[in-house]
């Protein structure tokens, strides 16, 4: 039951995005109503056998993890959640809605496979729902082995991606056609410092004047992409998409691929045979410096990775010891000092995405710089 | 780490980097290459206004300093003007004063002249009219006294005395 009230409060507590422009926030709405009308209830079963305190810790437990995870159904408010669109490759294409999951507890047949879901993944399986694990690891942690299908579905980071690229489309476009007599109007005046920001900020000084017009749409891109995203995660309906492995990865290799692909003859030349040291010292350094150039991006992938999750765990975790204390008195601090961590978490939210920026003008910087003799 | 690899979604991964790579051309066409262009149409052209006002300020400051020159001279040129004017004022001034007196002093000359003349003209008329008036009295007298012997001798005698005395 804590955990009803605890998704209520995240729901409802955050305060609401403003939508920047009219026609783009009506649209989103739009969205919301077309596909809450397909919004089945839903029930939890409490785990059983526990004495009460502990299981309210578990639940705790249980719902920070879902919330981070990714999810076959956009949950709107606690009991109410929309399915979402289930694409399976697997001898053919399987689409379904995941409402036919019946929130993880039914098994699917689909061209005579079996699916299940257990720990928001989708697992082939036979028809009694058998789910096999593995063996241990070093740390106890135990893993389903069971063999997974090509899942393309439109889970809620998918749906969450697709409404953010379609709101920073028409967002950045109603910008660049706001611009009256050079200047901009609307949104376009809160935007365009920003995007000037990113410009002067970020990229003329790590790049340099000569190559950084190559790469500001992707900078300005990820830029807003990140930022935008990592606001959403301050929104109700537990969005987590920056929070989550696969994008900071996804983001990570592109900056890679770009950095890579664009560098220049000396970047090269300082990765493989370091000018200005001895012979011998070239040989040791060049893996060094060629583990470097993977290390980078993985550095990216995981910081932004960890800082948006811890963020949401820790938020998460404060609301949670209301119920841990069961005690009013607990109430008022826990609620000053999650209200004090989101204020932290929106200024995380923008510095995680200046910094994703920052690092990667950085890269591109190395990428493309221009040695004179050493 | 292996849980991260756990949690890694090939099927999220293809979708994000797809929609992602998507959104970075479509915002390049239709957002950033016209927002950014407008920002540097700006900002050349605030350069360009800002070099213009410069140039215009020391346009200003020549045309001021030229302007000032000019005054300099017209005031100058007004001075010597004025100078000159007062000179020649003088000069007139002091011309037609003897001129005047040159005049003034030659119509007294002339004047005391005429009344010169006159007076002797007059003199000289009063003259010839007592002569011409005592030879009448003198004859009209003689006629008188001449008229008697007794009278003629008693001149005669009176005239001899006073001969005598002379």
């Amino acid at each position: 039951m804590e955990v009803v009230i605890l998704q209520r409060f995240l729901n409802t507590n955050y305060c609401l995005f403003v939508m920047q422009n009219k026609l783009v926030g009506k649209l989103l709405l739009a969205l919301m109503f077309v596909f809450t009308m397909g919004a089945t209830a839903n029930t939890h079963s409490e785990p059983a056998g526990l004495d009460e305190d502990a299981r309210t810790k578990a639940e705790i437990k249980e719902g920070i993890d879902h919330h981070l995870i990714d999810s076959y159904e956009f949950t709107i408010t606690h009991g109410v959640s929309m399915p979402l669109p289930v694409i399976l490759i697997d001898n053919g294409v399987h689409i379904f809605s995941s409402s036919e999951f019946h929130h993880g507890e039914s098994i699917v047949e689909k061209g005579g496979n079996y699916y299940t879901i257990s720990h928001g993944k989708i697992y082939k399986t036979d028809a009694a729902g058998t789910i096999t694990y593995a063996e241990p690891n070093s740390k106890g942690d135990v893993y389903v082995s069971n063999e997974k299908p090509l899942d393309l579905s439109i889970t809620k980071n998918v749906f969450m991606i697709i409404l953010m690229a379609l709101f920073m489309f028409f967002i950045f476009k109603g910008v660049s056609s706001s611009y009256n007599n050079q200047l901009p109007t609307g949104a376009g005046r809160f935007l365009e410092p920003l995007v000037v920001f990113v410009r002067d900020e970020i990229a003329r000084p790590n790049i340099g004047e000569k190559y950084y017009k190559n790469y500001m749409s992707y900078l300005l891109t990820v830029f807003f992409f990140i930022w935008f995203l990592n606001l959403t995660g301050m929104m109700p309906f537990g969005i987590n998409v920056t929070g989550n492995i696969t994008i900071t990865f996804s983001l990570a290799l592109i900056t890679f691929l770009i950095t890579n692909v664009t560098a220049k003859k000396d970047y090269w030349g300082h990765i493989f045979w370091m000018p200005g040291v001895p012979k011998p010292m070239r040989i040791v350094l060049a893996p060094i410096e060629l583990l470097g150039v993977f290390i980078k991006p993985f550095a990216l992938m995981i910081r932004l990775y960890a800082n948006m999750s811890a963020g949401h765990i820790v938020l998460m975790s404060l609301v949670g010891l209301i119920f841990v204390f069961k005690s009013w008195l607990a109430t008022g601090p826990v609620l000053g000092l999650t209200l004090a961590l989101s204020v932290l978490e929106l200024l995380v939210a923008a510095l995680q995405a200046y910094i994703f920026t920052m690092l990667t003008a950085l890269y591109f910087g190395m990428a493309v710089e221009e040695h004179g003799d050493h | 780490m292996e849980k991260l690899i756990h949690d890694f979604s090939v099927g999220l991964f293809i979708w994000q980097s797809v929609i992602f790579i998507v959104l970075i051309f479509l915002l390049k066409k239709f957002a950033w290459k016209p927002i950014l262009s407008s920002v540097e149409d700006r900002e050349e052209g605030i350069r360009t206004a800002l070099d213009e006002a410069k140039a215009a300020k020391e346009e200003m400051a020549k045309l001021k300093s030229a302007n000032e020159d000019l005054l300099k001279e017209a005031r100058a040129e007004r001075e010597a003007m004025l100078t000159e004017a007062r000179e020649i004022k003088e000069k007139i001034v002091t011309e037609a004063s003897t001129t005047a007196k040159d005049e003034a002093a030659k119509i007294t000359a002339a004047a005391h002249e005429s009344i010169k003349g006159e007076k002797e003209k007059a003199m000289v008329e009063i003259k010839n009219q007592v002569a011409a008036m005592s030879i009448e009295v003198a004859s009209l007298i003689l006629k008188e006294n001449l008229s008697s012997d007794a009278n003629q001798k008693a001149l005669a005698e009176k005239y001899v005395n006073d001969l005598n005395l002379n």
